[in-house]
């Protein structure tokens, strides 16, 4: 992974320094609450419901084991003992102390690590597939891309005030797993038919009030132009985004207002000026970052280990679902991407506790090459574990509550914290997952439906993707009640779409027996047990869902 | 009134002439001494004020666009431009453009909600002179500049990004 050199460093520790100096103007009461907005936002510290919520960077959602270590300790020693990982692969803490947050931003610089632009109108933390460098059906590791991205957004002058966050995600995949889709620019590295390698730019995507597919502003980017092309969009909507109205701010709105091809006229004509300047990617630079995600010294002889596994996997019918629901393909012979659940029942989604995270860190520094990974939907993975390590993984992580082999299912939902946490929510979150625990305990039941994704928010800021779930869950405030509306089939993978409202919204109680009732339809009107529900319900659309929710009614 | 020049203290030597919506740009007078004017007053009276022997400048707002003056930067010894609110990020492009594309060397300012954390960001942009918002130290704010003493990107005063400037 990306290592500090003497200059990245020393941004990460002179920010920590300055932020510090302002808590301590703020606690000495030299700066009022006011005036002290702008810079802890910028910093990433929120005001939450209860307390302060801090945000962490995880550029591109990659950790080391050290890393996770001092998350375990900030978790432990200045929150209440856990952290929650979020759709953005960041971490939020949720109870630190305003004066605490100095010391935690030092110690987050120790191993290499921030909080810079995880909130306020900037470019965010820049996101990409959890499979990056080890999926087999990639066309390059976009990692040192994101990291470029990162640096060259990190403190840039210019793009500080945009007219809203801005969010940046890559992937290089053929399988869409980073959502590109519906964020504010999506880069998808490419190869054209000459083999020359490099990114389709889709602009103005995003979930939000007015959930938004992206729009193709050019088919084919050489990776040298990555930086001045990103300028050059950045600078238009600079310009002409809407400043007035915060729900029009989004670029995906700017990108409306002009169509797209006034959109990407104004874009090219800026980078037509640039094009060839300084920002231009030199050939040393994309090697120097290439080299920090070499390929690792695999074994060899990894591929050994198969035959011990298929043993397992005969004799061990729970480890054998863990081992078909919880891993995936690896490009090399003889190692699996493990995915650790964090969608266990009864706990809320996407949380881990300072004793799981320190564990976490040191079967990643046995079984994984020392790394491991958050994803966009809030689970983590070890991308590189030997085939042969896999059981005694699997009941390591099962001792630790990591092991429900449940991802890409029904329980594996995407959850904001809602009302429990969040000051902007209208409606629970975590009580709705709970309750669809509660509801779907049994795992056969849970693969017979295959996959589901169910994603929730408690607000129209959609933190939860509802837009883009099989099945969505937004929270609304009724009357000081919390109810909640249905959307079906939104998808943000290579079949992208946004979802449909189903109908009025439902009490509190009821979405449980809701979501039953649209996987009995489904259940029914399958053609087999290979067609997924998204196909299903594409194929016979929503009337028949509809009626059987709202039967009773 | 003090504001900051060339990250000094100084004493502001313009004279403003803003006038409001309401009132015709032709009624104005146009005292003796270097004048700022809004971009209305500019339109109304250019020949005027490019005749007289004083500085003119002009004062746009964040949405005004640079368009309107690019023709006449010969003529304006200073382009101020407005920060409405600090969010309003808009006239760090303007300075930017202005100073890399439009090669213009008079004085460009911020005037507006302009606070100590903006100022290395406004610095690199190409602004030289700062009205400082309410609550504003101006000897305090004179440790503002260059908080940061690595920058990743090329800015008005480094043409270079940090991977073209550094053996990394
Ligand atoms: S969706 Fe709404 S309630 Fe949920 S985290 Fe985002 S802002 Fe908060």
């Amino acid at each position: 992974m990306y290592a500090y050199d003497e200059y990245d460093e020393q941004i990460v520790r002179e920010r920590a320094a300055q932020f510090k100096d302002q808590v301590r103007r703020r606690v000495a009461g030299k700066l009022t609450e006011e005036q002290f907005v702008p810079l802890r936002l910028m910093n990433g510290l929120y005001k939450q419901r209860h307390a302060y919520m801090l945000r962490v960077a995880v550029p591109y959602g990659l950790l080391s084991s050290d890393q996770m270590r001092c998350l375990a300790h900030i978790a432990r020693d200045y929150d209440r003992g856990y952290g929650h990982f979020t759709t953005r692969q960041n971490i939020q803490y949720n109870w630190p102390e305003l004066k605490d947050v100095p010391n935690i931003l030092d110690d987050l610089a120790d191993v290499e690590m921030h909080a810079i632009q995880t909130s306020g109108n900037c470019v965010r933390n820049v996101t990409t597939d959890h499979l990056a460098g080890v999926a087999p059906d990639e066309i390059e590791d976009p990692r040192p891309y994101c990291e470029i991205m990162r640096q060259w957004s990190t403190f840039h002058p210019e793009f500080t005030y945009l007219p809203r966050k801005f969010k940046i995600a890559f992937t290089g995949a053929k399988q869409e797993r980073a959502a590109v889709i519906v964020h504010d620019i999506g880069f998808r590295i490419v190869e054209k038919e000459d083999g020359e390698v490099g990114f389709s730019v889709i602009v103005g995507g995003g979930l939000g009030r007015t959930p938004v597919l992206g729009k193709t502003i050019r088919d084919f980017l050489p990776k040298k132009h990555l930086l001045s092309y990103t300028e050059a969009i950045l600078r238009v909507y600079n310009q002409f985004g809407d400043r007035d109205n915060k729900y029009k701010a989004r670029i995906k709105i700017l990108v409306k207002t002009l169509g797209v091809d006034e959109f990407r006229r104004r874009v090219e004509e800026e980078w037509a000026r640039i094009k060839n300047g300084t920002l231009t990617l030199t050939d040393e630079e994309i090697e120097r970052v290439k080299g920090h995600f070499a390929s690792p010294e695999y074994n060899r002889d990894a591929a050994d280990g198969r035959a011990s596994i298929d043993d397992k996997l005969a004799s061990d019918p729970q480890f054998k679902l863990w081992y078909e629901h919880n891993t995936d393909d690896h490009r090399v012979d003889g190692y699996r991407a493990v995915y650790l659940s964090l969608k266990t029942p009864d706990v809320p989604p996407g949380d881990a506790t300072a004793d799981q995270m320190d564990a976490i860190a040191d079967l990643a520094e046995q079984y994984s090459l020392d790394e491991l990974r958050v994803t966009h939907e809030q689970n983590l993975v070890f991308a590189d574990v030997e085939v042969g390590d896999l059981y005694e993984l699997w009941q390591k992580l099962d001792e630790l509550d990591l092991a429900t082999a449940n991802i890409g299912k029904l329980t594996d939902m995407i959850c904001c914290p809602g009302f429990d946490y969040c000051a902007l929510a209208n409606a629970a979150s975590i009580p709705i997952a709970r309750q669809l625990n509660a509801k779907f305990d049994e795992l056969d039941y849970l693969y017979d439906l295959g996959e589901l994704k169910i994603k929730m928010s408690g607000c129209i800021n959609a933190c939860g993707h509802h837009h883009v779930g099989h099945i969505g869950i937004l929270g609304i405030d009724k009357r000081g009640e919390d109810w909640y509306q249905i959307m079906l089939g939104g998808s943000a993978e290579n079949d992208a779409s946004l979802g449909q409202w189903l109908g009025p919204a439902i009490a509190k109680e009821d979405v449980s027996d809701a979501v039953e009732k649209l996987v009995e339809v489904y259940l029914e009107k399958r053609r087999d047990s290979d067609e997924p529900f998204l196909k299903t319900l594409r194929r016979v659309g929503q009337e028949p869902f509809k009626e059987r929710v709202y039967a009773d009614n | 009134m003090q504001i900051i020049k060339d990250q000094k203290i100084v004493d502001d030597r313009w004279t403003r002439v803003l006038p409001d919506e309401e009132t015709d740009p032709e009624d104005v007078e146009l005292k003796p001494g270097p004048l700022l004017v809004s971009l209305a007053v500019w339109k109304a009276r250019r020949d005027e004020l490019v005749e007289r022997d004083d500085d003119a400048g002009v004062l746009l707002r964040a949405d005004e666009l640079l368009d309107e003056l690019l023709d006449d930067l010969e003529h304006l010894a200073l382009i101020a431009l407005d920060f409405p609110y600090f969010r309003d990020g808009r006239s760090y492009s303007k300075a930017r453009l202005l100073r890399e594309r439009h090669e213009f060397d008079g004085e460009i300012r911020a005037v507006g909600d302009v606070h100590h954390d903006q100022l290395t960001f406004m610095h690199r942009c190409g602004f030289d002179a700062y009205e400082p918002a309410e609550f504003f130290d101006l000897q305090d704010a004179l440790d503002a500049f260059d908080k940061y003493s690595v920058k990743y990107q090329p800015d008005v005063h480094e043409k270079n990004p940090l991977f073209r400037r550094a053996k990394r």
